[in-house]
């Protein structure tokens, strides 16, 4: 190759480089190593980690484990969809341009809003994208965050809006109060509330939205947790203008916090405004129905410093998962699922009401709760974790330094939660708190 | 067919094909014309709610949601999978994109429960294997880019500019330089480079690039002021180019008070081989799903860790690792930290795994082996093809991806899109097409490490004797094109002019004017 080339050797293909700069080191790094002995040295990393499958589990606040049927995992390991790039040549991408059709469908229908796009990095993400786009739409400035915003969404909206002064971020609400509707005035251009809450509270969205609409704000409608979309009232139907979720919950396992599924759905008229890829129908030149991705002039590879984002890759293999557990459960599975988490929820929560020593602040939830503890939560949620029982999130381990959050805990119960789970869990409060 | 609700089949038939479609070719219709709200494929039992702690915020509106049984759901997404290219079943020379194979161990090892079934807010106790990795990881990308911090966190490339450019901007306000507002991009730069530095505020002031397709000190030079914060050079270039200058540039860019933030989409091209640390690089995003083999996924989920500068490292953001007396620590929060946080958790564990497999499988050496098969596979396409081809920038090798330009079909009748849709009837994924934008009627095709001689003989052939087709006026082999693919050509503008974004249910659309 290096004849037809006409190069003496491979060096000659790097003449570009500066000579001090080509291989001029040593690596401080392994040799290439045989797939048994590396897949050792993963297994022993993996095997010092407690899995959520180890013993009783209620860790949520933004991530949750729940189950993934076999297929889904089987069918998005295919090649065809593993090792298949962007659809930008649809004739020979209608498997993925399809399923995101699909997948925009489901997510429309779930949200109750009219559209959807093909899917953002991540819930935070999403948030801050929400924002920005609320505010093109509005031409306004001001962004309210209620207090029952998950605080990491709350910093990545912070970060992204650098010392914006008109960033309002309300402080943490751990009882569900909310003072998020006084804060609204004509400069507003949305404000963001999460339901069921940080804590698990459930947000009232449609005094929200008509609250915000009566001095032309929008409101911004963030879900952690997707399964509680089964049960709960669709936040399009309450009047939510722009609905961005975490799509983890359905078809994606909990992977130490990524890859995770934003998913952002709107109202018909704001399309041009919303971030991230779309996928839409049209035909091909024989006349049949085929996929594209459409609406590409919002996007940053033909609008560069103009685009709505600088976003280009979505989580395109993590809305397939997503889509294929959708469609294996329907309705009818989506329901169920959904019933089963609320009534495992009230089990802990009932259960948890009988500990001395622990009061549970919510009075709605979904499949999620808050506790006070007799103790600081974050080294009783470790003891609990030496006994084996990862017991859910201290919300001082988001909110640092709030001495209103110190001795509170936020648990989560899913369909895998058992009655043993939750024996094992009282009774290891009851002797900790004793 | 008959089903019970769980999806579990009661009687013949119950795979359900309605779909049409020739051979081996399927016609796949909608999952919402194939299944209906009353069946599901999982199974789970129903519970009484007798009562509930919803304070009256119950569903009401209806969802209408298709469900598939267990057979019908796995076989909608095989038949839809075949309607695919993919990696695996053929070359994929899209240039600047790095379609390389992707290792079934990274797949594996991304798997174990220890892995894909922890939480990312359990006690950090209970997570100290998955702390070591990221710290490893980190080891291996500082290693190999002779940097002094990473930022793991970001999701993927465009990501992890936002975050480079981020710390440039948190950097140069901590110096009371916050009135420098503008950033230098080439032209020849991804389009997410100048969509990155609007976002944050910044004006961006193009450089042209040389006829040789590299970038100018001197143009560098004549652009800087007092006013420039930063600027943003892809290297290897989007041409495929290694900037030649880029030492002095670096030097350049410093002298004048500003930093220099390297778009890495191209570092699989010199992993190994160069160390960017060394050229005077304040900030670099990696693209793991690019350079260390993690899938694409038919468009992500991607990774885009940025590693930084000794003069930036202040400025990374939380989530990082820390080495404390009983193990590691994991940071979360920072007082007056200049840049918070820019995501929830700790970022793409999941690609993390992948990835690391992907280095320790390779090591140093088998890094820089495949960076430099990548680059002579390139100039080995180039070389067989540049006598039929145009070829922008012949004044120096290419790096890893071959750069051609359209004015080889000038007066075929045949435009630079036409010939990649010839080129899917032929088994090929066309190479990226009309980018970098410097070129007119670019054609980047980046082949990898991963393909064969044969392939690229193959590969070579069809394109020479396309190349030669359209000289010879057949037009109609690229005009019509693609014939074979699952679609014709789709009609983009109808797509963009009527948009139709999900699927309704035909009794609730709209009459049809008509």
């Amino acid at each position: 190759m290096l004849g037809v080339i006409g190069a003496p050797d491979i060096d000659a293909l790097f003449s570009a480089v500066p000579k001090p700069a080509l291989k001029n080191f040593s690596l401080d790094l392994p040799a290439h190593s045989p797939e048994f002995l590396v897949e050792a040295h993963m297994r022993a990393l993996a095997g010092r980690n407690h899995a959520a499958g180890d013993g009783p589990f209620f860790v949520g606040a933004g991530a949750y484990r729940h189950h993934i049927p076999a297929t889904v995992d089987h069918l998005i390991q295919r090649s065809e969809w593993l090792t298949a790039y962007t659809p930008y040549q649809p004739e020979i991408s209608q498997g993925t341009l399809q399923m995101l059709f699909e997948f925009q469908t489901q997510v429309a229908k779930i949200t109750g809003m009219d559209v959807a796009n093909a899917s953002l990095y991540d819930g935070s993400t999403g948030t801050a994208e929400a924002v920005l786009m609320a505010r093109r739409l509005t031409r306004k400035n001001k962004i309210v965050l209620s207090g029952g915003l998950h605080p990491h969404y709350r910093d990545v909206v912070k970060a992204y809006l650098k010392d914006d002064p008109d960033l309002v971020c309300l402080s943490p609400s751990p009882e569900g109060q909310g003072d998020i509707l006084e804060q609204i005035d004509g400069n507003t251009a949305a404000i963001v509330i999460q339901t069921p809450d940080f804590y698990g509270h459930l947000r009232d969205l449609k005094s929200a939205a008509d609250a915000a609409h009566a001095q032309g704000a929008l409101l911004i409608v963030v879900v952690t947790e997707v399964v509680s979309l089964g049960l709960l009232e669709a936040p399009g139907a309450l009047g939510a203008d722009i609905v961005v979720a975490e799509g983890q919950s359905i078809g994606n396992a909990l992977n130490f916090g990524g890859p995770y599924l934003g998913l952002m759905a709107t109202r018909r008229d704001f399309i041009r405004q919303m971030p991230g890829r779309l996928c839409g129908e049209t035909v091909d030149a024989d006349g049949n129905r085929g996929f594209v991705l459409t609406l590409s002039t919002r996007e940053q590879h033909i609008r560069r410093e103009k685009a709505t984002s600088n976003i280009c890759t979505n989580s395109g293999l993590c809305a397939l998962a997503f889509s294929i557990h959708m469609a294996l459960l329907g309705e009818a599975g989506f329901t169920r699922l959904a019933r089963l988490n609320h009534a495992n929820a009230i089990r802990l929560a009932d259960a948890l009401a009988g500990v001395p020593g622990v009061e549970v602040l919510n009075k709605t939830f979904f499949n999620e709760m808050t506790i006070r503890t007799a103790q600081p939560a974050a080294g009783l949620v470790e003891r609990l974790a030496r006994r084996g029982i990862l017991a859910g999130v201290p919300a001082s381990r988001l909110l640092p330094g709030d001495p209103e959050v110190e001795n509170l805990i936020i648990l989560a119960a899913t369909e895998l939660t058992t009655e043993a789970d939750i024996a094992a869990l009282v009774a290891a409060l009851m002797e900790e708190l004793a | 067919m008959s089903m019970n609700n769980q999806g579990r089949p009661t009687g013949v038939g119950t795979a359900g094909t309605i779909a049409s479609g020739s051979a081996l070719l399927p016609d796949e219709p909608l999952l919402f014309e194939i299944g209906d709200t009353e069946h599901s494929g999982v199974d789970l039992p129903e519970v009484d709610l007798a009562e509930d702690r919803l304070g009256g915020f119950a569903r009401k509106s209806k969802l209408d949601l298709a469900g598939l049984t267990e057979p019908e759901a796995m076989r909608h997404y095989v038949r839809l999978s075949r309607l695919n290219h993919s990696i695996d079943s053929g070359m994929y020379p899209l240039g600047s994109c790095t379609m390389k194979h992707n290792p079934r161990l990274n797949e594996k090892m991304a798997r174990l429960p220890g892995f894909s079934d922890i939480h990312p807010l359990q006690p950090v106790s209970t997570v100290q294997g998955a702390l070591e990795l990221m710290n490893q990881l980190s080891h291996w990308l500082m290693t190999l880019t002779n940097t002094a911090a990473v930022a793991l966190s970001p999701k993927a490339g465009a990501h992890g500019e936002l975050l480079g450019m981020m710390a440039i901007k948190a950097a140069q306000e901590a110096k009371g330089e916050a009135h420098r507002k503008i950033v230098l991009v080439p032209e020849s730069a991804h389009g997410t480079n100048p969509a990155t530095a609007a976002f944050l505020g910044y004006s961006v002031k193009p450089v042209p690039a040389r006829d040789d397709g590299t970038v100018d000190v001197e143009a560098v030079k004549a652009a800087l002021s007092p006013e420039v914060a930063a600027i943003m050079l892809t290297n290897p270039n989007t041409c495929g180019l290694f900037e030649p200058q880029v030492i002095e540039i670096a030097r350049a860019v410093h002298e004048a008070g500003a930093f220099f933030y390297c778009d890495g989409a191209n570092f699989n091209a010199i992993m190994g081989v160069v160390r960017p640390g060394d050229l005077g690089i304040d900030a670099m995003h990696i693209n793991l799903h690019k350079t260390f083999s993690t899938p694409h996924g038919g468009g992500g989920p991607g990774a885009g860790p940025v590693v930084l500068s000794e003069a930036l490292a202040p400025f990374a953001p939380v989530p990082f690792i820390k080495r404390v007396q009983d193990g590691l620590d994991l940071v979360e929060h920072v007082e007056e930290q200049a840049l918070g946080r820019v995501t929830a958790f700790h970022g793409q564990m999941g690609m993390y795994v992948r990835a690391l497999t992907y280095m320790l499988s390779h090591g140093a050496d088998g890094l820089a082996q495949a960076a430099e098969d990548a680059v002579l596979n390139a100039n080995y396409i180039k070389a067989r093809l540049e006598h039929l081809f145009s070829v922008p920038f012949p004044d120096y090798p290419t790096m890893h991806e071959a750069l051609f330009d359209d004015s080889f079909l000038k007066g075929t009748g045949v435009s630079t899109l036409d010939f990649a849709k010839a080129m899917i009837d032929e088994g090929f994924h066309p190479m990226t097409m009309y980018f970098p934008l410097v070129v007119h009627g670019a054609m980047l095709v980046e082949p990898t490490e991963s393909e064969s001689k044969q392939t690229l003989d193959r590969f070579c052939d069809v394109m020479a004797d396309l190349a030669s087709d359209a000289k010879a006026g057949n037009t109609e082999r690229f005009t019509a094109a693609p014939m074979k693919a699952p679609r014709r050509r789709l009609d983009e503008t109808r797509a963009a002019r009527q948009p139709v974004l999900k699927w309704e249910r035909p009794d609730d659309l709209p009459q049809a004017a008509e």
